[in-house]
């Protein structure tokens, strides 16, 4: 009898708990474009909200719309049971909402306590209380469990996860109720994604809700009270228990189809292929030591390995955008003049870097320049460019990468993730490749289309292209490869069959070395 | 009855859509120039109801188009290297000193029996300028706009050394004749201007040069993990602004009849006004040859109103400032909605 009572307490007052932001029917459009067409979202205080969608579904401008970035065309906010406008970043703040961005807005050139009462600076008649700052600084980094980081440090030489740190420390240097987390884990390695969760549940202990997204579904399974999935710029489904929904369901309601997140099967790669891009020896001072691999013809090399180890910089280097101390490169048996990338890609070794946005794309300019920006020889008769030329050549390789729509004229910065990537996929195509280096395929890409990529990749390499992978999952990596290289810390571990090895296998390996 | 209903729905779905489309096509190249054509259009009317025929006549029209070429050939090289996320400060000095080249040497005689050597010089001298700037800033990773404030310096005391500060005369007859002449009842300078802008447009708009220029400025690494040669690029850039200097002060020579070193003092800046007001961003990946040249007619039509109505030049530089500021913050709210997305 007691414990049917205290069942029913229980259910009451879980029932009763009033929500501390409501999101009724929000919308937002961009020139005509609609990017929310009706968003519902209740947030209790305490608890842990992840919002899951496709890139594109409209999770950064929810984001921005709840951080007083942008203001919604219609619909109510709805923050403690009193309906709010949020008019701008400060008013958002005011209530008691703050924002970490994925793209983490620090201040390089200021130490870590600037940054962190950057806006809202402690001071006595405009004189700065510098030591009281640092005190607080240290009070929060503490909190944050990184005791180890000076106050006075600049925030520049700080790595990704440091100014992750940094950010989360301003957010919480202000009286807040709410934190919105935009895929924080995805500059983290493990041991600081357990560090962040141990922030969050200690967040939430004090009543505090955040508003966790990400694309990592084990994430989410971790760290999770309930989730949202938004689709297409609305709500799909709204505090969904994160025990209690299968990952099947999640999948169907983000893309309103059926998919399995599988690699597809590797094919058998025919005993003559040629070998086509050999590295001999190259190493760069400081940052990787002296690697030597080949990959034939067909076949899919997987670079496997921790943030740090030196996987980029392994594959910047091959494509000549970093200049190695020693070695060379090889493809199809010519050497390729190193630290060169105009040499490189017209030896046929094509890059799609790991920041596509900042490093991959011309986000202003449409598809098709986008595409062709590499083939112009193939596109200009004495210099004068051929656009309807460009324009067909792009539309029909679109359609074969099955980017929809396959309009060349579409700005590259309005696309998803997964179609940016199968744009720089394009270019690669268009000017036959025969190297590809894939660095992080499928960053920013999301369950739907990830599955979508793997296809193509195997295609290509089937197709003949000899491709290098780096990925941050080793379980992608695993996936994907024929052969694997471990690396850790610009160290070669080993080069093996990825049949032959798993994750933990992989980890194993890692943990020896650098204890070696 | 559902007819009733659907009418007003659909109307106001279409005046959503018309005004959309209008949104898009104001924040596009075109939208944006239109918009420079309409202010240009209001100041012909300002001139026309102030000046009368004065303003109208087609000599005026000429002389107006005339005063512009100069700075207009500057600003045509200057929107290449804006676009490309550059700056030259450089370009009115290196006017001025391929003025003085030219001068000197139809005055050493060697130009006087060959007149057509006089061009070839001042091009040489704004060519070999721009080579140097675009390779001190390509490869010696210096940022522009240091590298062409230290040239604009240097290549103004040069002019000073060679042509000891005084203003020598052009008396070659064949070269005065070309240069205040006419073709089609339109001056020869005014043909010089117009020629090079088609050339920039052509450069611009067709080839793979001004592809690589507008992709360099829109994401530098991109364009180098693109496999573009982002530096031998930008000393082409440079190189270019310092040829059109090379022609400006050819063109300036022959309507002074002479050549000084205080050729072109801050005519560099005229240039960037125009160009920015014609829509070129300031951080580069976007612009149009077509909106520098409107940009360069509004600042000398301007001008010639302020001269036909007796008005004081200072007033005028406080409407030219003016002017710059209300183009800028037109043109970023244009820019914000267009590059504005989820």
């Amino acid at each position: 009898m007691g414990f049917v009572l205290c069942y029913i307490a229980g259910m009451i007052t879980v029932d009763h708990a009033s929500p501390l932001l409501e999101v009724r029917g929000v919308t937002k459009s961009f020139a005509g474009v609609a990017a929310l067409k009706g968003v519902d979202l209740s947030i209790l205080p305490g608890e842990v909200h992840c919002v899951l969608g496709q890139n594109g579904a409209g999770k950064s401008t929810l984001i921005k719309v709840l951080a007083g970035v942008y203001t919604p065309e219609q619909g109510e906010l709805v923050w403690r049971g009193e309906p709010v406008t949020i008019a701008d970043p400060t008013a958002a703040l005011g209530l008691g909402i703050a924002t970490m961005y994925q793209e983490l807005d620090v201040v390089d050139g200021l130490s870590i306590a600037e940054n962190i009462f950057l806006g809202h600076e402690l001071s006595s008649a405009g004189v700065l209380k510098v030591r009281e700052a640092h005190r607080r600084t240290r009070a929060l980094l503490a909190r944050l469990g990184h005791p180890d980081l000076a106050p006075g440090r600049e925030v520049g030489s700080l790595p990704p996860a440091g100014k992750q740190i940094v950010s989360m420390a301003r957010a919480l240097s202000r009286d807040i109720r709410l934190i919105v987390m935009d895929e924080p884990s995805a500059v983290l390695d493990s041991e600081e994604v357990k560090n962040l969760f141990r922030v969050v549940r200690e967040l939430t202990r004090d009543g505090i809700a955040v508003v966790y997204i990400s694309h990592r579904l084990a994430e989410i399974r971790e760290i999770g009270d309930r989730i949202t999935v938004i689709k297409d710029g609305r709500t799909t489904a709204s505090g969904l228990g994160v025990a209690d929904t299968p990952t099947r369901q999640l999948i169907t309601l983000m893309t309103g189809r059926d998919v399995e997140n599988v690699f597809p099967p590797a094919s058998k790669i025919a005993d003559d292929a040629p070998q086509v891009l050999r590295v001999d020896g190259i190493s760069v001072k400081g940052t990787f030591e002296p690697l030597s691999f080949s990959v034939r013809a067909g076949e899919i090399f997987g670079l496997a390995g921790l943030v740090g180890s030196g996987r980029s910089e392994i594959l910047e280097t091959i494509c000549g955008a970093i200049k190695p101390s020693t070695g060379s490169v090889t493809v199809s048996g010519s050497p390729v003049r190193t630290g060169s990338v105009t040499a490189a890609v017209g030896a046929g070794i094509g890059l799609s870097p790991e920041e596509r946005k900042s490093q991959g794309l011309i986000l202003d300019q449409p598809i098709y320049r986008n595409v062709t920006l590499s083939s112009f020889a193939r596109f200009a008769r004495a210099a004068f460019l051929n656009e309807k030329l460009e324009r067909s050549t792009s539309r029909v390789q679109l359609e074969s990468l099955e980017l929809r729509p396959a309009d060349p004229d579409r700005a590259v910065g309005l696309l998803s993730g997964g179609n940016q990537q199968k744009v720089m996929l394009a270019r690669w195509l268009v000017h036959g490749t025969k190297v590809l280096l894939l660095d992080e395929p499928t960053r920013g890409v999301d369950v739907g289309a990830r599955a979508e990529i793997y296809a193509l990749i195997r295609q290509l390499s089937a197709a003949g292209t000899a491709i290098v992978v780096v990925s941050s999952e080793i379980e992608e990596v695993l996936g994907l490869s024929d052969r694997v290289l471990v690396i850790a810390e610009g160290e070669n571990l080993g080069i093996l069959p990825a049949a032959d090895i798993d994750e933990p296998g992989v980890l194993d390996l890692v943990m020896k070395g650098s204890e070696s | 009855m559902s007819n009733q209903t659907a009418a007003p729905v659909e109307s106001a779905m279409s005046s959503n859509r018309a005004s959309a489309t209008l949104r898009r096509f104001l924040g596009s190249a075109a939208g944006r120039n239109s918009g420079l054509v309409i202010a240009l259009l209001l100041l012909i009317v300002v001139g026309a109801v102030t000046g009368g025929d004065r303003f109208t006549s087609i000599s005026n029209v000429l002389t107006i188009v005339r005063l512009a070429s100069v700075t207009g050939v500057l600003a045509i090289g200057m929107t290449f290297v804006i676009i490309s996320g550059g700056i030259d400060l450089s370009v009115g000095s290196v006017l001025g000193l391929s003025s003085v080249v030219a001068t000197l040497a139809a005055v050493q005689a060697a130009a006087a029996s060959f007149w057509p050597l006089m061009i070839v010089i001042a091009l040489a001298v704004g060519l070999a300028a721009g080579v140097i700037n675009g390779i001190i800033i390509a490869y010696g990773n210096v940022v522009a706009f240091m590298a062409t404030l230290a040239m604009l310096i240097a290549a103004r005391g040069f002019a000073e050394i060679l042509s000891n500060r005084t203003t020598q005369t052009v008396n070659v007859r064949g070269f005065l004749e070309f240069s205040d002449g006419d073709f089609l009842g339109i001056p020869t300078l005014v043909w010089i201007f117009i020629l090079v802008s088609a050339a920039g447009w052509v450069l611009l708009n067709r080839t793979t040069f001004g592809r690589r220029t507008v992709a360099i400025g829109g994401n530098r690494e991109a364009a180098r993990l693109a496999g573009i040669n982002v530096k031998r690029h930008i000393v082409y850039l440079y190189a270019l602004s310092g040829l059109t200097a090379g022609i400006a002060g050819i063109m300036l020579t022959g309507r002074t009849t002479s050549g000084t070193s205080t050729h072109g003092t801050l005519y560099e800046l005229d240039a960037i006004a125009a160009v920015v007001v014609g829509g070129t961003l300031l951080v580069g990946g976007r612009g149009t040859i077509v909106g520098t040249v409107l940009g360069i007619l509004i600042f000398n039509v301007l001008t010639n109103i302020f001269t036909q109505n007796n008005l004081n030049t200072s007033v005028q530089a406080i409407t030219k400032g003016a002017i710059i500021v209300i183009a800028v913050l037109i043109q970023q709210r244009f820019a914000n909605r267009g590059a504005r997305r989820s």
